[in-house]
């Protein structure tokens, strides 16, 4: 049985948790082993999240050792590079949501956004998606199901059936938002087409 | 029937499963969750209590009643609730009794990374550490099997990544476990010290018994390697050995104290080099030491800081799998949300340069650039006394620009105290207590002064203006923190005055559902790019809000994330904000 390693991260509610829940959960349900790591807490309150998933036939660490992770998917630009050092040096697979949040710290003159984002994950792997996801689920129907998109883009690379997905996502998203997000998750399985 | 749980809800199914009775906790981050899942089991009764001195007295009190009881707390709290735990090793118990510590190595929401561990040792109680969420889950019933079989508390210790990591879980059904009968006992549990000096060396004699089950246990187990290393370890840290050493045998505890001596030492014949892998403390490594035997853990991997695996990996090998280097990135620290009523609250203490001491809760980030509004922050309810004790080294003059600032929760929890030795001793320093009806940090759980139980049923609600005024406080008052003018006027008097005085800062966490409802009601704001007065002004940036960015110079108020607070247009010089 195949393993993945998935890092999901961006700025503290922006859906990050209940992305990284759908995927463990279709991964149960397809018959792997999971373990999805995060913080709770501090770092909620606006600060960079991140989400360890790792999948496969029977998983140990909860963490993503350096050099492993498969798949960073990232739900803001800046917040991509923080991590990159995780994934593995062969052909990884990176998905941005093409979205800027600009922290405090730069509008007050302590730090600097980084520059050349593009460039430098080019430089890593030649398996960059930049996506513009707010706006494309803002089209569907509602931007906050941008992870709902990017959570599509990612199951094209994964081994789980459609319906387990949609099966998945039904059973966690609010009875009113089903078939926005059931539709944002197409998009996103078929952006690559 | 297999369920994905993170590790604090398979404590809760797993102790719901194992019919306890009475659980009771104070909400400390990686802990919290446990006591919100054991809410929901309309078997339990669950409560939150003031503070985990309190939690730990009312689940102890259950237990030596007879019943199945359960307090949880984070690493922290059981420094608060040491003086009981202490005792009631000595007094015992009836009822299976188990103490869940969340510990937070690498300190992702904590002032320290304090080992538990040591606790165990120290109380001279039975210590549990599970590896992953099914062995929570399996183990916390053993706990109260071993609890109820030696009449002892059992301490069970989880770290972040055991309490926040979700993992596949087979899961069973709740089994009733009857409450015992109870029959008084002065000489058990009253600790009179004629009583005490008994009970100690009972508590010895539990303890030996104790060893000879660790050996026992199938808590404890040896795993057969390949080669002639051997790791020693238990709890995450077994994880981490597991994929880094593929060949070692391995000595994975889940009892941990008492050390189990012989199932060591017939690990220790198969093997010709122990390692023990282990986070923080080097509580085994000294067990084997003690023992007399060889084994290295501490001289290569670190003390400080949480475990990861290619940690354990560079620590004895030195090497790394590899991987691209790192990129930049930029500082993003949590900070307070837009709308937050604390924000009003810290603009002006940085306005009137007060020396501020600080608590624990969501308004430690008013330490933070741009208020950088807080001068000390030691734990729960500190505030109160580090005010005191300036106001005694540096004066009444020094006092006129002191305050100790502290939410309700932790008012409730430990700052009552520190209030009314402010009274009893004469001072006139001010507290301003951020009375947001949650304890929000760990994401808003009830607490006395909210009127709402665990449960989520209505109860009487501790008036915090009235408990002031009952110990004594003459000057308290109320303020709207949306209301900068009054809030900046009304904190300045209250300063400046002869007596103890009181502010609260009366104003709902943004993220409650009161507060969302409100903030419905109004109009988000925009920046009018004409008349902002961009770089050389910052005024609003200086709030801290996280919807307000400079974007090419001029101030822009992200329409995501603005909810309509108006706190900035008080802070406009020339009205930009509309």
């Amino acid at each position: 049985m195949k393993e993945f390693n998935i890092i999901i991260c961006g700025v503290g509610g922006q859906g990050i948790l209940l992305a990284s829940e759908i995927l463990a959960l279709t991964a149960m349900e397809s018959g792997f082993d999971v373990k999805k790591s995060e913080v709770h807490g501090m770092s909620q309150r606006g600060g960079s999240v991140i989400s360890h998933i790792r999948i496969g036939e029977k998983v140990y660490s909860p963490l993503i050792e350096k050099g492993r992770c498969d798949f960073l998917i990232s739900f803001e630009k800046a917040e991509t590079l923080r991590w990159v050092h995780y994934l593995k040096k062969d052909n990884p697979v990176i998905i941005v949501n093409d979205f800027k949040i600009i922290p405090p710290f730069v509008s007050l003159g302590l730090d600097q956004y980084p520059q050349n984002i593009e460039e430098n994950l080019k430089n890593i792997t030649k398996n960059v998606y930049f996506v513009p996801a707010i706006e494309i689920a803002q089209k569907i129907g509602e931007s906050r199901s941008a992870n709902i998109l990017m959570l599509g883009l990612l199951s094209r690379f994964l081994p789980f059936e459609e319906k387990t997905w949609e099966k998945v996502i039904k059973e966690n998203v609010p009875a009113y938002t089903l078939d926005v997000n059931l539709k944002t998750f197409k998009e996103g399985r078929t952006l690559l087409d | 029937m297999k369920i994905l749980l993170s590790g604090n809800e398979a404590v809760a199914r797993g102790a719901w499963e194992a019919g306890v009775k009475v659980a009771s906790a104070y909400p400390g981050t990686p802990s919290t969750e446990i006591l919100e899942n054991l809410a929901k089991y309309p078997e339990i009764d669950a409560e939150w209590s003031p503070n985990e001195k309190v939690a730990f007295e009312v689940a102890l009190g259950s237990a030596i009643a007879g019943a199945r009881s359960m307090v949880s707390m984070k690493h922290v709290g059981l420094n608060v609730a040491a003086d009981p735990f202490f005792s009631s090793a000595y007094t015992g118990v009836k009822g299976g009794f188990v103490i869940v510590s969340c510990d937070d190595p690498g300190m992702h929401s904590s002032q320290n990374e304090q080992d538990n561990r040591r606790y165990a040792k120290f109380a001279k109680v039975p210590l549990i550490e599970p590896s992953n969420a099914q062995e929570v889950h399996d183990f916390i019933k053993f706990a109260f099997e071993i609890s109820e079989k030696f009449e002892i508390p059992v301490l069970f210790r989880m770290t972040t990544r055991i309490s926040h990591t979700k993992g596949v879980v087979e899961v069973g059904e709740r089994k009733e476990v009857p409450v015992k009968d109870y029959t008084k006992n002065p000489q058990q549990f009253i600790i009179l010290p004629a009583h005490a000096r008994v009970r100690h060396k009972v508590l010895e004699e539990k303890l030996i018994n104790l060893r000879e089950f660790s050996n026992k246990t199938e808590l404890n187990r040896i795993e057969k390697g390949k080669n002639s290393l051997g790791i020693v370890t238990s709890g995450i840290s077994y994880n981490y050995a597991r994929e880094v050493f593929p060949g070692a045998w391995i000595l994975k505890l889940g009892m941990s104290f008492p050390f189990p001596e012989d199932l060591f030492k017939e690990f220790y014949k198969n093997v010709k080099e122990v390692i023990v892998v282990e986070e923080n403390e080097p509580f085994l490594e000294e067990e084997i030491k003690i023992m007399g035997y060889k084994a290295e853990g501490k001289k290569y991997i670190p003390l400080c800081d949480e475990l990861t695996p290619e940690i354990v990996r560079k620590s004895f090998n030195n090497e790394e799998l590899p991987h691209p280097e790192p990129i930049k990135s930029v500082k993003r620290p949590p900070q307070l949300c837009p709308g937050c009523p604390h924000t009003g609250v810290f603009y002006s203490l940085a306005k009137l340069k007060a020396t501020v001491t600080g608590d624990i809760g969501c308004y430690t980030l008013g330490a933070l650039p741009p208020h950088n509004a807080m001068d000390t922050c030691i734990c729960m309810g500190a505030s109160i006394g580090n005010a005191f004790g300036f106001e005694k080294a540096r004066g009444k003059d020094f006092s006129r620009r002191l305050v100790a600032v502290i939410g309700d929760s932790t008012f409730l929890h430990s700052g009552i105290t520190g209030l009314i030795d402010i009274v009893y001793n004469k001072g006139n320093t001010t507290v301003i207590i951020l009375d947001n009806r949650t304890t929000a940090m760990t994401g808003h759980q009830d607490h006395p002064g909210t009127g709402i139980t665990a449960k989520g049923e209505r109860t009487r609600e501790v008036d915090l203006a009235q408990l002031a005024k009952a110990v004594g406080v003459e000057e308290v008052y109320e303020v709207d923190p949306y209301n900068l003018k009054e809030t900046l006027k009304t904190i300045k008097k209250a300063m400046e005055g002869e007596n103890p005085s009181v502010v609260i800062s009366k104003g709902p966490c943004a993220l409650l559902k009161e507060s969302r409802e409100k903030f419905k009601t109004k109009e988000k704001k925009r920046v009018n790019d004409e008349k902002c007065l961009g770089e050389k002004c910052k005024a609003c940036i200086r709030l801290g809000c996280p919807a307000i960015s400079m974007i090419e110079g001029k101030a822009y108020i992200s329409p995501l994330l603005c909810v309509g607070c108006d706190v900035c247009t008080q802070v406009c010089p020339v009205e930009a904000i509309e």
